[in-house]
C-alpha cells in the first residue's frame, strides 16, 4: 500500500509542491487512520496533509486526478479496437491448442481482459523503472522497454506462426502499443513536467535580461509578479524593530501600573521600519528598455510594500510615465511609453535637467531615487551637478546598471562621475539581481 | 485518546452528522479534517476569505463534544505572557508585605546570617509556585481536564516570533515554565488556527498542520446553511436570496459578500417580514451585503437583470 504512495509523493513533488519527510509520514498515518478504499476521501484527506496553499491545493487536485487516473485503459473497447467481432469463445477456442505458446500476453488480447493488461504493464512499468522518466524524447524507449518486459517478443512470434490467420492479434498489438505509448506520455507528464518547468524558470532567473527572447516575456512577467509578491506579503506590513538595551520609561511604567510601577516588565524602544517611497527613472532608450520594463514591472507588482512610487522615462527627454502605468496592464503601458519618447539615443543630462525643471520638490528626505541606465549620454554633458543637488534633498540615489562593472568609464559612459553621488551603485542584468536589490531594499525600509 | 469524545469521532459521516447537529454544515474536506485532526493528534489551520465560518467551525466542534472552548485572538505585539502565562505580580507583592512581619518571627531564632539565609531558601519557592500563577489561554487549554477546542484566531496577525512560539505547543501538546516545569496535555485539545492570509505564514508552522482552505461555499451548500442558520426564512425567498448572492459574487467586487453577510441579510428580509426579493427592498438593504460605497455602484445598475434572473431560477426549480 505504500507503493502507490510514494509514487505519488515523487509525482506531486515534481508537480511542484514542496513535501516534506515528515509530511509524507504524517500523510501515510492518514491515509492508514481514513483507508484506500474511497477516492474522494483519499484525495481530501491527502489535500490536507500536503498542501498548505490555495494555490498548491490546486497543483495538488490536477496531480492527483491524473495520477490516479493512469492506471486504467482510455479506450473502451480492449483487444477488439474496431469492428472485429466479439466472437472470443470460437476463435480463443480454435487456437487453444496451437497458441498456448504464445504467451499470456496473447491470450489476454484475446480475451479482452483489460484489467490483466493493465496489471501486467503497471508491473513492467515497475520493473524497467518508468518513474526515472525525465525527457519526452525517451518516450519511444521507454515504450519499447515496457512492451518487451511484457513479453512483446513471444506475442510477435505468435502472430509470425499463425501468418495470415493472426489479424486480431495484430490488430490488438498495435492498439496495445498505442495504449503503452499514452500510458508513458502520461507519466512523462506526471513525473518530468514540473522538473523540466523548475529548471527552465531557475535558467531564466540567472539569463540577462536583455537577451531573453521574446516567447519567454510571458514567463518572464509571471516571475517576476510570484517574487515580486513574495517580497509584499514579506514586507507589507508596518514593521518595527526593537532598539535593544534603550528603555522606553514611559511604557514601561504604564506597563507596570498595576503593581505601583515596580518594573517587573520592561518596554523597549522600538524604531519603526518605514516603507520605502520610491521615485524610479528608467533609461528606456535602445539596450536598456528590456530590463527597464522588467523593473517597472517589479515595482508595480509590489505596490501594497511601498508607500509611494512615481516613475519615469527618458531617452532624450524625460516624461513621467506614473499614470500610464498605473492605469493600463505593464504589457501595453511599456510599448505605450516607447512610443512617446521612442528609443532615440540617450542623453542624461538632458532627462536630469527635465527632472529638475519638473519635479525636484517631490525629492524629500524621505524618498529614494533609483536611477536604472548604463550612464552613457552619447557624449552630451553628464550634468553631473544636478544629480549631486538630487542627492541633496533625497535620502538616497541607487544606481542600477545593466553593464558590468569592468566597462563603468569605457568609451562615453559617464558612470564614474555619476558614482559618487549614490549610495549604492550595483549591476543588474538578471531577474536574481533585481531581486536581492529590491528585497535589500524593502528590508532596511530604505 | 481515553477523552469522551472519542466516542463521536468514531467516523466521518459521524463527524459530519455531529457539526450539522451543532448547526454547521460541513462540506466534505471540513468534516475530514476535523476527524484526522482528532485521530492525528494534529493542528488544523484553517484560512479562507472573512466570514466564511473559520471561527463558526471552532465553537461548533466544541457544541458537540461537549468540551470547553479556549480561544486566543491574535494581534501584533501578543507575547508568552499574554498567551501563555502570567506571575500574579501584585497579589505577590501584596503577600511579601502581609509576611514582612512574620518574617521576623520565622528568622529570629537563628544565630547567624546563614543559618538564616539557609532557612529562608526553604521558602523560595513559594511566590513561584501555582498559587500565583495567572493561567493564559494556551495553558488553560492544556490543563483543561476533559480536553477543550483551542482556537488560536487569525494567527497571521501575530508576530514571526509568536508563531516560533506555538510550535512546541502544537506539535508536542506540552510548554515549558522555567520556574515550574514542563506542563503536560491531560488530554490533547482540538487546536484550530484561524487566518486571513495577511502574510504567509512560516513554513515550520505550516508543516505541523492539516491545512483546511474554506472557500466561498456553492448555491447548494449556501442554501443549508442559510436553512440552519435563519429556520424562519421561507424556501421560496431563501433560494431566490442564494442564488442573487451567488449571482453577486461573480462581479468585480473588492469585497466579495461572504456566508456571514448571506446569513445577515437573510435575518435582515425575515425581520423586515419579505416574502420576495423586490428591487426597492434589495436596494434598500443592499449595504448589508456590500460593505464598500464602490462595490454598491458596481453592483447597483446589473440589480434588475440579477433578480429577474433569480426568480426564473426559482420558478423553474418548481
Amino acid at each position: 500500500m505504500r507503493g502507490p504512495l510514494l509514487d505519488f509523493f515523487r509525482a506531486a513533488r515534481s508537480a511542484g509542491l514542496r513535501i516534506s519527510p515528515a509530511e509524507s509520514i504524517d500523510a501515510v498515518r492518514a491515509v492508514e487512520v481514513v483507508g484506500f478504499d474511497e477516492r474522494e476521501r483519499l484525495r481530501d484527506t491527502l489535500g490536507l496533509v500536503l498542501a498548505k496553499t490555495l494555490e498548491e491545493k490546486r497543483q495538488f487536485e490536477s496531480c492527483f486526478d491524473l495520477f490516479f487516473s493512469r492506471d486504467s485503459f482510455r479506450a473502451e473497447v480492449p483487444a477488439g479496437p474496431d469492428s472485429s467481432p466479439p466472437a472470443l469463445p470460437g476463435q480463443s477456442g480454435g487456437e487453444s491448442a496451437g497458441g498456448g505458446g504464445g504467451g499470456a500476453l496473447a491470450r489476454m488480447l484475446l480475451e479482452g481482459d483489460q484489467a490483466g493488461l493493465a496489471a501486467v504493464m503497471e508491473r513492467a512499468a515497475v520493473a524497467i523503472g518508468l518513474s526515472n522518466i525525465t525527457l519526452f524524447t525517451q518516450v519511444n524507449l521507454f515504450t519499447r522497454r515496457i512492451l518487451e518486459q511484457m513479453g512483446l517478443q513471444a506475442l510477435e512470434q505468435e502472430i509470425a506462426r499463425q501468418g495470415e490467420a493472426a489479424g486480431r492479434l495484430r490488430q490488438g498489438r498495435d492498439w496495445l502499443r498505442g495504449q503503452v505509448r499514452d500510458f508513458v506520455q502520461q507519466n512523462l507528464q506526471l513525473f518530468a513536467e514540473g522538473e523540466n518547468q523548475q529548471y527552465r524558470e531557475r535558467r531564466l532567473q540567472q539569463t540577462r535580461l536583455t537577451a531573453i527572447d521574446r516567447r519567454d516575456h510571458a514567463r518572464m512577467r509571471l516571475l517576476v509578479r510570484a517574487m515580486a509578491r513574495r517580497l509584499a506579503t514579506q514586507y507589507g506590513r508596518n514593521r518595527k524593530r526593537e532598539r535593544r538595551g534603550v528603555l522606553d520609561t514611559r511604557r514601561t511604567l504604564r506597563r507596570n501600573m498595576g503593581w505601583d510601577a515596580v518594573p517587573f516588565l520592561t518596554v523597549w524602544k522600538q524604531e519603526r521600519i518605514e516603507k520605502p517611497r520610491l521615485v524610479v527613472l528608467c533609461d528606456v532608450s535602445g539596450s536598456v528598455a528590456a530590463l527597464s520594463q522588467f523593473l517597472l514591472l517589479f515595482l508595480y507588482s509590489l505596490n501594497e510594500a511601498l508607500s509611494g512610487l512615481r516613475s519615469f522615462a527618458f531617452a532624450g527627454e524625460l516624461i513621467e510615465v506614473s499614470n500610464i502605468l498605473e492605469r493600463e496592464p505593464i504589457e501595453r503601458a511599456i510599448p505605450a511609453v516607447l512610443e512617446k519618447i521612442g528609443f532615440g539615443s540617450s542623453n542624461y543630462g538632458n532627462a536630469l535637467a527635465d527632472f529638475e525643471r519638473g519635479w525636484m520638490q517631490i525629492l524629500d528626505s524621505r524618498t529614494t531615487v533609483i536611477i536604472l541606465g548604463d550612464g552613457r549620454g552619447n557624449r552630451n554633458d553628464p550634468r553631473v551637478e544636478i544629480l549631486k543637488r538630487m542627492a541633496d534633498r533625497a535620502k538616497q540615489i541607487i544606481w542600477l546598471n545593466p553593464e558590468v562593472r569592468t566597462v563603468w568609464g569605457t568609451g562615453d559612459s559617464d558612470m564614474p562621475r555619476y558614482a559618487p553621488h549614490c549610495r549604492i551603485t550595483a549591476v543588474c542584468n538578471t531577474l536574481q539581481h533585481l531581486e536581492r536589490i529590491i528585497s535589500d531594499l524593502l528590508r532596511d525600509g530604505a | 485518546m481515553s477523552a469522551a469524545f472519542h466516542e463521536l469521532l468514531h467516523s466521518i459521516e459521524a463527524t459530519e452528522r455531529g457539526l450539522e447537529d451543532a448547526g454547521y454544515i460541513a462540506s466534505r474536506p471540513i468534516s475530514t479534517a476535523v476527524y484526522l485532526a482528532h485521530h492525528l493528534r494534529k493542528p488544523i489551520l484553517v484560512e479562507g476569505p472573512a466570514g466564511v465560518g473559520k471561527t463558526e467551525l471552532a465553537k461548533a466542534v466544541s457544541a458537540w463534544l461537549g468540551i470547553p472552548l479556549v480561544r486566543m485572538q491574535c494581534y501584533e505585539g501578543l507575547d508568552e505572557s499574554k498567551a501563555l502565562y502570567e506571575w500574579k505580580y501584585g497579589k505577590q507583592l501584596l503577600y511579601t508585605q502581609i509576611l514582612k512581619d512574620r518574617l521576623g518571627a520565622v528568622l529570629g531564632e537563628e544565630p547567624g546570617l546563614e543559618a538564616a539565609l539557609s532557612r529562608l531558601h526553604g521558602f523560595s519557592d513559594l511566590f513561584f509556585s501555582e498559587h500565583f500563577l495567572e493561567p493564559r489561554p494556551l495553558l488553560r487549554a492544556l490543563r483543561e481536564p476533559g480536553g477543550a477546542v483551542l482556537l488560536v484566531d487569525e494567527v497571521d496577525k501575530a508576530d514571526q516570533e509568536f508563531e516560533a512560539f506555538l510550535l512546541e505547543i502544537l506539535s508536542d501538546y506540552q510548554v515549558s515554565i522555567p520556574e515550574i516545569g514542563t506542563v503536560h496535555a491531560t488530554v490533547p485539545p482540538i487546536v484550530l488556527l484561524t487566518s486571513n492570509s495577511m502574510r504567509d505564514l512560516g513554513d515550520a508552522l505550516k508543516r505541523r498542520c492539516l491545512h483546511l482552505h474554506i472557500g466561498l461555499p456553492d448555491a447548494k451548500l449556501e442554501g443549508r446553511i442559510v436553512a440552519t442558520r435563519v429556520p424562519g426564512i421561507e424556501a421560496g425567498l431563501r433560494r431566490q436570496l442564494v442564488s442573487f448572492v451567488q449571482q453577486l459574487r461573480t462581479l468585480d467586487l473588492k469585497k466579495l459578500p461572504s456566508v456571514s453577510e448571506t446569513i445577515d441579510w437573510a435575518r435582515v428580509l425575515v425581520l423586515l417580514h419579505a416574502h420576495d426579493l423586490d428591487p426597492d427592498l434589495v436596494r434598500n438593504t443592499l449595504n448589508v451585503l456590500l460593505k464598500f460605497e464602490n462595490d454598491i455602484e458596481v453592483a447597483e445598475p446589473q440589480l434588475g437583470a440579477m433578480l429577474q434572473k433569480a426568480r426564473r431560477e426559482v420558478e423553474s426549480v418548481r
